[in-house]
């Protein structure tokens, strides 16, 4: 079963962060990373740019529109995903609560609709 | 069960057998058909045909030896066939359907029973559901109770209450929340989720008075025997304590109304009126609770109800040990309202004024602004130290708080007396 953790920090504060902190917050990441990896449960994660650099886009009576940055203002952002195989949303939380976002913001666990047969 | 799948005659005795064993084992059965078949829905309609055919069944061939699991093999069956139906012009989906329901009939054992319920009760109360998720849900599929009853006696509509168990359902299938017991180093935390929604279920029945009283009153029932089941189940000391806080509770039920409906407060209770046989049931399991050295605030604060219970007038009441438990309590439980429970405490072991100081103290750091029963005991402080306009203050901060119409009467007697006085 596939779920797919949404990473929402502030990232202003992460920004922010002295470079030995940024660097061992980044240790974090690949130890997490590589640990999920060798437990074959990881398919793809990745770190998102920074928020001012998206573009969002809407179509509207077949008219393309796109606006600059996300779509509302909140104190936590989407800084990045990860895409996971888990036996179940309690083995998808505790694999989600390793990741060090859960401890600063929150990780949010989506599962990945089946179409198709169940 | 009104249905008789063939629309062939059947005899009263057997429609009662039916209907008995729907009251005493249908949550059981349903139990151990969602684990056998994966899912609420599937295992919902299997059981209640499976109850169709026993009434046919059952009068020609008798009573099986064990109707329970003559039930779980039927309707494990009547799901297979349902399956194979869909699937009959698709041989794959067949083969497929075949390898997942294995063919041997194993019954059951007592102990796969007990598991199976547990696997219920945790999976209807899993924190990825909503708090108000978990109560529909363990009330509809846990305690049987139909869609309306449980959205008549929450007086939430029955559209909105059949959405919340549907939407729950789904959470359930499409997150995946597995149909398992916690793993050991998360039972305790789990456990607490299960303790917190019995216990809500049983307080909606045991305070609230608006609306229909007499399906709240359900509620209480409802929180009990879902105490009374997780007990025998799994007799951790906390389910012990709650249970036997609950039974405390419940004995005073008919002694804390008038027959006005007026509410009276535990010092002017007729005691005589407190039920004995579930006092102490619950002075039993209390004891049983506090032995365990393993103490938690459900078994706390039964040791507190009782004390109560034991004393003969309320001037008999032990406060000394009552203020020992609530110390203890504060520790295990650092939360305001206990801390107000405490000072009231207080007031009845070394005076009023001795009370209010504490009272006050706990109301200049603000979190019990908005609790009327705070603003309630403080004026009853200040009335009985004599200080009655402010007194009228307090209780008037109080009435503005306070929903439940009972509690603003008593209020409003309160205050036109102090007013009075």
């Amino acid at each position: 079963m596939k779920y797919l953790c949404l990473l929402y920090d502030n990232e202003e504060s992460f920004a922010a962060l002295p470079e030995a902190e940024m660097t061992a917050v980044m240790g974090e990441y690949f130890a997490f990373t590589n640990a999920t990896i060798a437990a074959g449960k990881f398919i793809a994660g990745e770190e998102l740019a920074p928020t001012h650099t998206a573009t969002t886009v809407r179509v509207r009576k077949g008219m393309t529109s796109t606006t600059d940055g996300p779509f509302a203002e909140t104190k936590e952002q989407l800084g990045g995903f990860y895409l996971i195989d888990a036996v179940d949303l309690n083995d998808a939380v505790q694999i989600a609560a390793r990741i060090p976002a859960a401890r600063t913001g929150s990780v949010e666990v989506r599962p990945i609709m089946v179409h198709g047969g169940s | 069960m009104t249905q008789d799948g063939a629309g062939s005659p059947v005899s009263a005795s057997t429609r009662r057998h039916v209907d008995t064993v729907y009251r005493t084992d249908s949550r059981r059965v349903l139990a151990t058909l969602i684990r056998l078949l994966g899912d609420f829905d599937r295992a919902e309609e299997a059981m209640h045909e499976a109850f169709a055919a026993a009434l046919v069944s059952w009068e020609r061939d008798g009573v099986p030896g064990n109707p329970r699991a003559w039930l779980v093999s039927t309707a494990r069956h009547k799901s297979i066939d349902a399956d194979r139906r869909h699937a009959k012009f698709d041989a794959s989906v067949a083969d497929v359907t075949a390898q997942l329901h294995p063919t041997q009939d194993d019954e059951p054992t007592d102990d796969d029973v007990a598991d199976d319920q547990l696997r219920l009760i945790f999976t209807c109360c899993h924190p990825a559901l909503s708090l108000e998720a978990q109560v529909a849900l363990t009330l509809r599929e846990v305690c049987g109770m139909t869609t309306e009853e449980i959205a008549h006696a929450h007086l939430t509509p029955a559209p909105t209450l059949a959405q919340r168990i549907v939407r729950a359902k789904q959470k359930i299938r499409t997150a995946r929340i597995p149909y398992a017991l916690p793993a050991l180093d998360a039972l305790s935390s789990r456990l607490d989720g299960v303790l917190q929604v019995i216990y809500l279920v049983f307080n909606e029945g045991y305070h609230a008075s608006d609306g229909d009283t007499l399906l709240r009153t359900d509620l209480s029932a409802e929180g009990i025997r879902l105490g009374r089941l997780l007990h025998a189940l799994l007799p951790e000391p906390e389910v012990t304590g709650l249970l036997s806080l609950m039974l405390l509770h419940e004995a005073r039920r008919e002694a804390r109304t008038a027959p006005d409906g007026e509410l009276i407060l535990l010092d002017a209770q007729d005691r005589t009126r407190w039920n004995r046989a579930l006092i102490d049931e619950g002075d039993a399991l209390v004891q049983d609770a506090l032995r365990s050295r393993r103490v938690g605030p459900y078994t706390l604060q039964a040791a507190i109800a009782a004390v109560h219970a034991d004393a003969v007038t309320a001037v008999d009441t032990d406060w000394r040990q009552i203020l020992g438990l609530y110390d203890v309590l504060l520790r295990a439980d650092p939360s305001p309202v206990i801390a107000l429970n405490r000072a009231v405490a207080v007031a009845m072991q070394d005076g009023p004024a001795v009370g209010l100081a504490v009272i006050d103290a706990l109301m200049d750091e603000g979190e019990l602004d908005r609790y009327h029963l705070a603003h309630s005991a403080r004026a009853d402080l200040l009335r009985r130290t004599g200080q009655l306009t402010a007194a009228a203050v307090a209780y008037e901060a109080a009435l503005a708080l306070a929903r439940q119409e009972p509690t603003r009467r008593f209020l409003r007697r309160r205050l036109a007396e102090v007013r009075g006085g």
